[in-house]
Order: C-alpha cells, then structure tokens, then sequence
C-alpha cells in the first residue's frame, strides 16, 4: 500500500538561509501527526510546501504516489503548470494560524467558494454542503454573519470547515490556536479532535503540547531544519531520546 | 459701487446651465469608467515583477502626473490629427480625462492592492483556486471597497476638471456660463450661480458617495 | 514629424518661449507664496479657531474646493473687473490661484496639526510652556515635516494650474505655444515640447520635495 504522503530529502532556502536541510517524513492513510519545534526550525515551511504556497529546492513530495509541484522526467526538474498545481493544492486542505477567511463574504459563502470555483459545483448543492459543514463545527447558526461579526474560534471553525468541505485527502494545520485568546483555544481544539476520531489524515504543526500528546499517532520533533526525533507520544514526550527534545519539552508548558 | 444684482438674465438661460452641468457630469463619469480599467491594468503593470511591464506602466504615471492637463486636453484635440488621430470634441475630451484619470488611479489601486493581506491570496491557493480566480473573486473586490474613498475624491476632482472642456468649445457647464456671460454681460451673477451649482453638485455627490461606500462596506 | 524644420523654428522662438517660462514661473511662485501665507492662517483658524470666524473660513475653504480651479480664474478675471477693481489678466489670474492655494494648504495645516497627538500639547503644558511657545517649538516643527509632502505636491499643483491663466489671455508658456502653433501650424511638435517642459519643471519640484523630506525627517 502506498503512503499517503511521502516526503524526501526536502530542501528549501531563502537567499542565503537554508530552512529545511533534507527532511525525510511518510504517513499513512488515517495518521494523525504532530510536528512540534522551537519556531525558526523549519516546521511552518514544511507544511507550507506540502500545498506549494513555498517552492522548495530539492527532494519530492507525493500524495498518494503523485509528485506535488514538480516534474522530475530525465534528471531534470520543472515546475508543474498553475493550474496542474491549483488541482493539486486541492487534494489538501490547510488551516491557517491567522484564519484568513475572505472578510467581504459570509460564513457560508467563504465554505461555498472552493465549491462553486475549484470544484464546479451548482450553488444550491454547495451551499447545502457548506451549511453541512458550518453545522459540524457548531456554526450552523452564524452561516450568514460576516468574519468581522465572529469571535477568532467561531472564524477559524469557519476556516476548518471551509478546508474541509473540499474533501481532501490531508488536513494541514499551521498553529491554529496561536493567534486565539486562551479561552476560545479549546473549541477549535474540539473540533480538531473530532476530526480525528473520523478518521481524517491530518498534520498539525502546533505549541499545544497536551493536545499534541493526547490527539497524535505520531509526534514530529523538527530541529533546525531536520527531524530531530520522531514516535509515538507516549514514549517521546515521557521519554525524550535527544537532549535538544528534553529541553525544548522542559521550556513548553502543558495545560 | 453702483452695481444692483439681477438674475433674470440667468435665470432665462437656466435650463442651458442644467445641460451644461448634466454633460459635465456626464463626462466625468465616462472618463472616470474608461480611467478606472486603464488605472486596473497599470496598477497590475505597477505591481509586476517583470520591468518589461513595470517600466511601461511606470512611465506613464509619471509623465500625466507631471503634465498640466490642459496641455493634454488640447494636445488631444489639436495635435492627435497631425498624427492621423482624428476625434471628436466630446470623444477626445472623454479620452483625455480617462488616460489623466487612469494615471492616478493606477496609484491609488496600486495602493489598493498592496493592503489586501498575503494570507487571503494563500489562503485563496490552499483550497485550489487559481491566480485569475483569486485575483477576481478576492484580490480586487476588497481592494475595490479599500480604495473606494479615494475613488470617490477622484469622481469629484475629475467633475471639476471637466470645466475645462470649454476650452477646446464643448458645451458644459462653464462653456455655457462664458457664453451668458458674453450674451448679457450679468457676469458676476453668472459665476456666482454657476460656482453654486459646482459646489451644490459637489457636495451631493460626496454625500452620494459616503453612502455608497457605507453600503459598500463589509458588515463588522 | 520634421525635426530639423522644428529645431530651426524652435531656435527663432527661444524668446518668446523662456519669457512664457518666466511669466509661468511668476505665476506659480507668487501663487505658492501668498496662498501659503494666507492658507496658514486658515489652517490655524480651523484647527484652532471658534464659533462664526471658524464657520467663514469652513465656508470659503469648501466653497473654494468645490469649485473648478477655472471657474475661479475666470470669475476672478471678470468679476473683479465689474465691481470696479481694476485688475490685469496676470494680477486676477494670481489672485484666483492664490485663492485656489490657500484653501488647500489650509486643509493640509489642519490635517498635519490635527495629527498630532493631544499628548504632545498636554505634555508641553506639564513642563509649563504657554501655548504660542508649545506651538513654536512642539507642534510647528512636527506638522512642518508632516505636511511637506502635501505642500510640495501642492506646488505642482500651481504650476499645472497657471496654465489655465492662458485662458484670460496671461502670456504664460501654454499661450506662448499656442501663439507659436498658430503661426507654423506644428501643433504636435510644440504641444510635446510645451508638455517636456511642464514635466521638467513639476519633476524637478517632485524630485526636490523627495529630497527636502529625506533631509527634514526624524531619524527613527
């Protein structure tokens, strides 16, 4: 069976600065990861590059045995066409630390666009499938309020369902609960977890160390531009292998 | 100063000031409509990363925003024939107030579109919309409701300018009031009414405007 | 397009051309000068001003703005004349655009003054200073650099607007060219010089505003 995703020998600089110096990562079909770091250790680009939204340098990615982003035929590397990438980047749905919701359409509508535009749905049907996905995450009521009307949690409940509702095969969540106040941390977290627990494949990049330790099949620990460790949470978080993990364990705070 | 104020004389030649004005307004609406695609297209050749485009686009803001447009209006409708280009009175003036309008528009769309956040257009590719759909859908929209203000300032300061199609005889508002002027020498009364229905019509239109763009905006 | 014939000609016209320039640039200095001096004080008085003076200076600002910058020039030119003021072509045409000036420069005192903050005068009047001396050395020198951009834009503004002054007949560059164009009937090839001219010299206010900002700004 292949792997869902299946990353090698990632390379990305900007200018001079290497990011990721060749990260090596696969998972499975229903895998829930946690890629846990100190910021600057390259985490936010590697799921970046995931869906393209950073051009890398060298090594492959593959979803499903698909090569994202670039064509490598006879030694040399070119990068896919726009519209190639546009239907690749759809495979995966990203949710992203500042919610980015479209502020000139509703809840409903910012659901509806991916729908109607990349898919080619009816508006009718996607509209129903929106007020669906608005219902999951508990929004079913704030449908047609704009994103300047809602709380940070009720937006990026909103952005989740707008990822969602495509129905991709991955789910990338760039430190979603990093710009919310603490109270409002939990609901998308809640949302996260049921996610899980329907099976969906999903890689969080994230500072919620217990939400990490209780959600993840599987932790990353990324280190300056390398998978500095990775496992099971249960063995990696009680019993840290690399000195770089424990201390970057000692200075998070679980709550 | 034995001068006593009589309108009757204006007041005669009214419904030709209300033409006027009506064809001022008129063409700054036109010049403004065809002004805010070429402003689109070189705020996008502002914006590009390839100087064969920039340059361009760059050259021209410039040279309108240095150039009195009175020189343009004539340059238009006198010297474009010496090249082949032959228009007519109102066509050439509606040509000029668009490429003179398109010049500062295409800053303040440049403007415009620099303040739509990076995270919407990544957000936009994320769930696989392409360049053309996130630039339509996302991209000029907000940036439509973030320039609309200028925009507005623009309307209005154009209207003005059309005062000067007089000079080259199109029959606006300011042509209109020069002619009551030389037909019954009640000169201050003319201007005083004419400055009055520049400034009225001023006026309302800002109001106008204000509450476009209260309705414009995104509800918070 | 005969570029020898032009230069012949052009060589024959040098005078009456540089004295257009000069009259262009009498003008748009005098404009600048008096419009700033009196806009100042209409700046002051709608930041500071109470009660009916500060209602009339409203009024004539937005009466002023709300009007064409030629309705204003022609206005000054015939109006004046009727109420037994006797002014020349040049002096009404100065006054309009000085008129024209300080209802903008007024504005951009207000906008530069009113953007201070209100800590700035209350921390003035901790330290016991009195107003005119938190006015001389708090508030003046920050609005001063806040509004320099504004007021050298407004200067090319002026030159651009002095062009209208051909209208009423001021031998300024643009009737100069026209003059000149009626004669040899090269209406492409003088508009165009006239046109580099007016660039050369609202450029050059342009590239001197950028450098005078670049010398007066706070470093930070």
């Amino acid at each position: 069976m292949t792997n869902l995703l299946e990353i090698r020998d990632l390379h990305k600089r900007y200018g001079d600065v290497e990011v990721l110096k060749g990260v090596d990562c696969a998972m499975a079909q229903g895998d829930v990861i946690s890629i846990i770091g100190s910021s600057g250790s390259g985490k936010t680009t590697m799921l970046r590059c995931i869906n393209m939204l950073e051009d890398f340098e060298g090594g492959t990615i593959r979803i499903d045995g698909e090569e994202i982003g670039y064509d490598t035929a006879g030694g040399r590397r070119r990068r896919k066409k726009e519209k190639e990438i546009a239907r690749q980047r759809a495979m995966t749905g990203m949710a992203f630390q500042q919610f980015n919701l479209f502020p000139h359409m509703t809840a409903a509508h910012n659901v509806m666009l991916g729908l109607v535009k990349v898919k080619g749905m009816g508006r009718d049907e996607a509209r129903g499938l929106a007020e669906k996905w608005l219902d999951r995450v508990g929004l079913a009521e704030r449908r047609d309020r704009y994103p300047g009307q809602l709380s940070g949690g009720q937006q990026q409940r909103v952005a989740i369902a707008r990822a969602i509702a495509m129905n991709p095969k991955l789910m990338l969540f760039d430190e979603v609960t990093s710009a919310l106040d603490p109270e409002l941390v939990n609901e998308v977290l809640q949302v996260i977890k049921d996610l899980a627990a329907d099976g969906m494949s999903m890689l969080l990049v994230t500072h919620e160390m217990r939400f990490a330790y209780e959600v993840s099949t599987r932790v990353i620990f990324m280190n300056q531009g390398r998978i500095g460790e990775e496992g099971n949470p249960r063995e990696m978080f009680v019993k840290p292998q690399t000195e770089r993990l424990a201390e970057f364990l000692m200075n998070s705070t679980f709550n | 100063m034995g001068y006593t104020l009589n309108f009757s004389a204006v007041w005669r030649s009214f419904d030709l000031l209300l033409q006027g004005l009506a064809l001022s307004l008129g063409l700054a609406v036109m010049g403004i409509a065809i002004g805010c695609v070429i402003g689109l297209v070189t705020a996008f050749g502002l914006l590009s990363k390839n100087a064969l485009l920039r340059r361009p686009a760059q050259l021209y803001v410039t040279i309108i925003r240095n150039t009195p447009i009175l020189v343009l209006i004539l340059f238009a409708y006198f010297a474009l024939p010496q090249m082949g280009v032959r228009l007519g009175k109102i066509e050439s003036f509606v040509a000029t107030l668009a490429v003179y309008s398109g010049a500062y528009l295409a800053e303040i769309f440049r403007g415009g579109l620099l303040a739509v956040p990076r995270g919407l257009k990544e957000a936009g590719l994320a769930i696989g919309l392409r360049q053309s759909q996130i630039r339509n859908t996302i991209v000029i929209p907000l940036m439509l409701r973030n320039v609309l203000p200028s925009l507005s300032s623009t309307l209005i300061s154009l209207f003005k300018d059309t005062s000067l199609a007089a000079a080259i005889a199109v029959p606006e508002l300011t042509f209109e009031a020069r002619k009551i002027n030389v037909e019954s020498f009640r000169v201050i009364e003319t201007w005083i009414i004419t400055s009055l229905l520049y400034v009225a019509t001023c006026t309302v239109l800002a109001a106008l405007l204000r509450r476009l763009e209260k309705r414009m905006s995104i509800p918070r | 397009m005969d570029i020898a014939a032009f230069l012949h000609v052009l060589w024959l016209a040098r005078m009456p051309i540089l004295k257009g320039v000069g009259v262009t640039i009498s003008i748009s200095a005098l404009a600048i000068v008096v419009g700033t001096l009196v806009g100042v004080g209409v700046g002051l008085v709608l930041t500071y001003g109470k009660g009916p003076l500060r209602w009339l200076v409203r009024g004539y600002t937005d009466f002023i703005r709300g009007t064409p910058v030629l309705v204003l020039v022609l206005a000054s030119y015939y109006v004046l004349g009727t109420v037994g003021v006797d002014l020349g072509p040049f002096e009404a045409g100065v006054f309009a655009l000085a008129v024209f000036c300080s209802s903008h420069v007024g504005e951009i005192v207000r906008g530069a003054l009113q953007s201070i903050p209100r800590g700035q005068t209350e921390a003035a009047k901790a330290i016991g200073l009195t107003f005119p001396q938190t006015f001389a050395y708090v508030l003046g020198p920050q609005a001063l650099r806040q509004m320099l951009p504004a007021w050298v834009n407004t200067a090319a503004e002026m030159v651009k607007a002095s062009t209208l002054l051909s209208i009423i007949g001021v031998g300024e560059l643009l009737l100069r060219t026209q003059e000149l164009i009626s004669r040899t009937f090269m209406s492409l090839e003088f508009y165009l010089f006239a046109g580099l001219l007016y660039f050369v010299i609202n450029y050059g206010i342009e590239r001197f505003g950028r450098y005078i900002e670049r010398k007066t700004s706070v470093p930070s």
